[in-house]
């Protein structure tokens, strides 16, 4: 178990330094620091001494990978890539183009994002496994029918209108909670309701349809046979049985998504005004914020690979036969 | 006659290519019955054969609207053109009237005032603060208040008229063809379709175009005269401006696979294939660009679009030039982004099927590794291909709106469901609320993604062997490919 997690560890290493370099290639070769300093400065009219400035400030001013005017190690160091790429690896994010420190930022931020975020996974998942096991309960009657159109139906209509429609319906028709904010503390609670709801429902038409297909699928097999054969009732072969043995797609699916709850959702938050990640990320790109762009593309990483080691290990728990060896 | 220069933009040339792609290869499948099977199934299916009809109307728009041309605007004394920088499509000279009708600002669906008061000098030279009348909206009426309702239902009425007239007549001309085709009396044939007894359900295809004809001639009519779905904010017409979305969603939809395709099919069947430090080496790249959170990538990718395009201005000759070449470049990256899940997918059936006896036949026989790729693997995963691609489409058109709304989308002056969307959510807060522009787009989005999806599901079913051999309507909105795999868990 040990082995198997450092080797995983090392193995998430290579794809890291991948990612890194991706990101590298995209904000400095493509594009070289000048053009965005003009970017920045307003495309005409702008003079060399204004560009220098700005590269200077923000640390753009050095080579791209080697340094020949500088000694020793530094030839390495004294670099972009290693003072804006490498330096991520040590979660050293530097800071944002207007100054502020992007890692004190992400601490602060990490908690409203995840009181919308965590909440929408957890109940959604109780919702949406709850309505598919309803469905297959019922399945080949009409009620199926009808749930699976209204699943197609919801998966076609896109996130903005449940986002719109939620804040019209609930705060500008009814007056039943406000329209975008946060508080801390208990007084979050009024703010985080409808983004919580928005976030179930919206994800409810594709969610129920995937996880029915994966019931019915087990429904099928010989062992549910039997099961009905010793004379269980069909809730209990469904809750006791299906699920159980279902379990191991619907981990895979499911808790991946976990760490990556850490970075909040772009669209939520900005709609509703939530000071999370999300909309931090949203800010950065609007403004044309490189560093903290990076920093993101980095975080997101990180936390996707933390997500297939956790998938893995989610395997033993529910299934006996796996060990990670 | 106005005089015109084609134009070609990328989007254009590449629409097309895909489109010829599709014709070639639509009679290469003609001729094979085992590759025209599957295809009846789809046409076989009520929902497949609704939503194939719904597609169709939503190609046909597109389509025409990507045969690009700029307008001369004078032709100079010296005998020397000049044609103007607007770039029209033959859409936008068919639409000319929602084109070229602009009001001030906002006024609402069917209007004939417009929705923000202004000062208006009276005759007698008194000034009075109110809603003034529209440029183009309702013009026609004298006493807009009395006129307009029965205006209005003479306009529907004479639609629907028009629609069943319409339809009867296609309808009448492609019973009596296939009447003969299938060489059964035209009356006989006629209550086959209706009672639908025939292999291939026509009547739902019939009612399907009654029911576009029956909505789309009337709303036809009422835009000659009226703004049908409103203004907005800077005065035009919100129905032009969902028509034009939709060549916007297509080109995403279908531009964005032909970049996906040959990625994830090459790299998934050579490291299925082959294994090995290929398969290593595959599986790195795929697991690298899929950790990269997809929407922060392509946010970064624009960005760096955005700084090339202002850094070189002068490689574009218009703003329309410009704005495909930003969705040009979104649809690439959006394929850079997706490719991952279909190679997976590829990646694993390739490693069941290079076990299969009759490729090791093949091995045995000294048969090159090329050639197995292309005469045997490669046709026994084209279903999975297909099937990925006509899922992705929905999920991409509903991917540009949320896009366009982070501000990484299409360019902003392209017209499209995500710059409607973006635009008219500032009037949210507006009292009374603009609620056209959202509902316009809102609704053709709904549309477009709905029978996407129906579309999707019958050839899912239709190509799906597991499927079948399961249960084939237990299963049929079962969403299976969408998601990884089995094999990658291990």
């Amino acid at each position: 178990m040990v082995n198997y997690l450092i080797r995983r560890l090392l193995y998430a290493l290579p794809i890291l330094i991948g990612v890194n370099l991706v990101t590298f290639a995209l904000f400095f070769v493509v594009n070289t620091p000048d053009d965005m300093a003009r970017i920045h400065l307003g495309v005409k009219r702008v003079t060399p001494q204004a560009i220098a400035k700005w590269k200077e400030e923000r640390g753009y001013d050095k080579p791209l990978l080697v340094n020949k005017t500088a000694p020793g190690t530094a030839k390495v160091t004294e670099t972009i890539f290693f003072q804006k790429s490498v330096k991520l690896f040590a979660f050293n994010f530097g800071k944002a183009d207007d100054g502020r420190d992007i890692a004190y930022e992400i601490k602060k931020r990490m908690g409203p994002s995840l009181a919308v975020a965590l909440p929408v996974f957890l109940l959604g998942l109780l919702w949406t496994i709850s309505f598919a096991l309803m469905m297959v309960f019922f399945r080949s009657t009409y009620l199926d029918v009808w749930g699976v159109v209204l699943c197609v139906g919801m998966m076609s209509i896109s996130s903005l209108f449940y986002i719109i429609g939620g804040q019209y319906l609930m705060s500008k028709l009814w007056n039943l909670v406000p329209i975008s904010g946060f508080g801390d503390g208990p007084a979050a609670l009024k703010f985080l309701i409808l983004p919580i709801l928005v976030g179930v429902i919206s994800g409810m038409g594709a969610g129920v349809r995937w996880y029915r297909t994966i019931f019915l699928e087990e429904i099928g097999k010989e062992y549910v046979r039997t099961a009905r054969a010793k004379g269980l009732s069909e809730l209990r072969v469904l809750f006791k049985h299906v699920l159980q043995n279902a379990m191991i797609p619907i981990l895979t699916g499911a808790v991946v998504v976990i760490p990556l709850l850490f970075m909040g959702s772009l669209i939520t938050e900005s709609f509703f005004g939530i000071p999370g990640l999300g909309s931090y990320t949203i800010e950065a790109i609007s403004s044309q914020d490189f560093a903290v762009v990076r920093a993101m593309v980095f975080l997101g990483s990180v936390l996707y690979i933390i997500g297939l080691i956790l998938t893995d290990l989610s395997y033993t728990l529910v299934d006996p036969r796996i060990r990670l060896e | 006659m106005m005089s015109l220069k084609p134009l070609l933009l990328w989007t254009d040339v590449l629409l097309g290519l895909l489109i010829l792609g599709g014709l070639i290869l639509a009679g290469f499948i003609r001729r094979r019955r085992h590759l025209r099977a599957p295809w009846q199934r789809v046409m076989q299916s009520k929902s497949g054969m609704v939503s194939l009809v719904i597609l169709s109307f939503f190609l046909g728009i597109g389509l025409l609207d990507s045969i690009h041309f700029r307008p001369l605007v004078d032709s100079g004394k010296s005998g020397t053109k000049a044609y103007g920088v607007e770039v029209l499509s033959l859409l936008d000279l068919m639409i000319a009237p929602l084109r070229q009708r602009p009001e001030k600002t906002y006024s609402a669906p069917l209007a004939t005032h417009l929705y923000a008061k202004e000062t208006i000098e009276l005759a007698d030279g008194r000034q009075v603060r109110t809603f003034p009348r529209l440029v183009y909206g309702g013009a026609h009426l004298n006493k807009p208040e009395d006129e307009k309702a029965a205006d209005v239902i003479r306009r529907v009425l004479a639609g629907l008229g028009l629609a069943v007239i319409l339809w009867a007549i296609v309808a009448g001309v492609w019973l009596w063809y296939l009447s003969r085709r299938h060489q059964v009396g035209f009356q006989n044939w006629v209550m086959m379709v209706f009672r639908g007894r025939t292999p291939v359900p026509w009547n739902a295809a019939l009612f399907t175009s009654l029911a576009l004809l029956l909505a789309g001639v009337p709303a036809a009519l009422m835009s000659v005269k009226y703004h049908l779905l409103g203004t907005d904010k800077v005065g035009q017409d919100v129905l032009y401006l969902a028509l034009k979305s939709i060549r916007t969603g297509l080109v995403i939809g279908t531009l964005t696979t032909l970049v996906l395709l040959p990625l994830a099919v090459l790299f998934g069947i050579m490291a299925g294939y082959f294994r090995g430090w290929i398969d290593d080496l595959v599986q790195y790249i795929y697991t690298t660009f899929h950790s990269i959170p997809a929407v922060l990538l392509i946010a970064a990718a624009v960005l760096m679009t955005q700084v090339y395009m202002d850094t070189h201005p002068s490689l574009f000759e218009t703003v329309n030039a410009r704005a495909d070449f930003r969705l040009l470049f979104l649809c690439l990256i959006l394929g850079m982004t997706s490719w991952t899940g279909l190679c997976r997918l590829l990646r694993g059936e390739a490693l069941k099927l290079r076990e299969m006896e009759y490729i090791q036949a093949a091995q045995a026989f000294g048969v090159s590794d090329f050639r197995i790729i292309i005469r045997h693997i490669l046709p026994n995963v084209m279903h999975i291909v297909l099937i990925s691609m006509v899922m992705d489409f929905s999920g991409l058109v509903l991917a540009e709106a949320v896009l366009s709304y982070v501000g990484v989308g299409v360019d902003p002056s392209m017209i499209s469901f995500g710059t409607m969307i973006n635009s008219a959510r500032m009037e949210m807060a507006r009292e009374p609320m603009v609620w056209w522009s959202l509902a316009a787009a809102f609704s053709f989005m709904f549309l477009m993604v709905l029978s996407a999806n129906l579309f999707a599901d019958a050839v899912r079913d239709a190509f799906d062997p597991r499927i079948q051999t399961l249960s084939g309507k237990l299963n049929l909105f079962g969403r299976k490919i969408a998601k990884e795999t089995e094999e990658d868990q291990k």
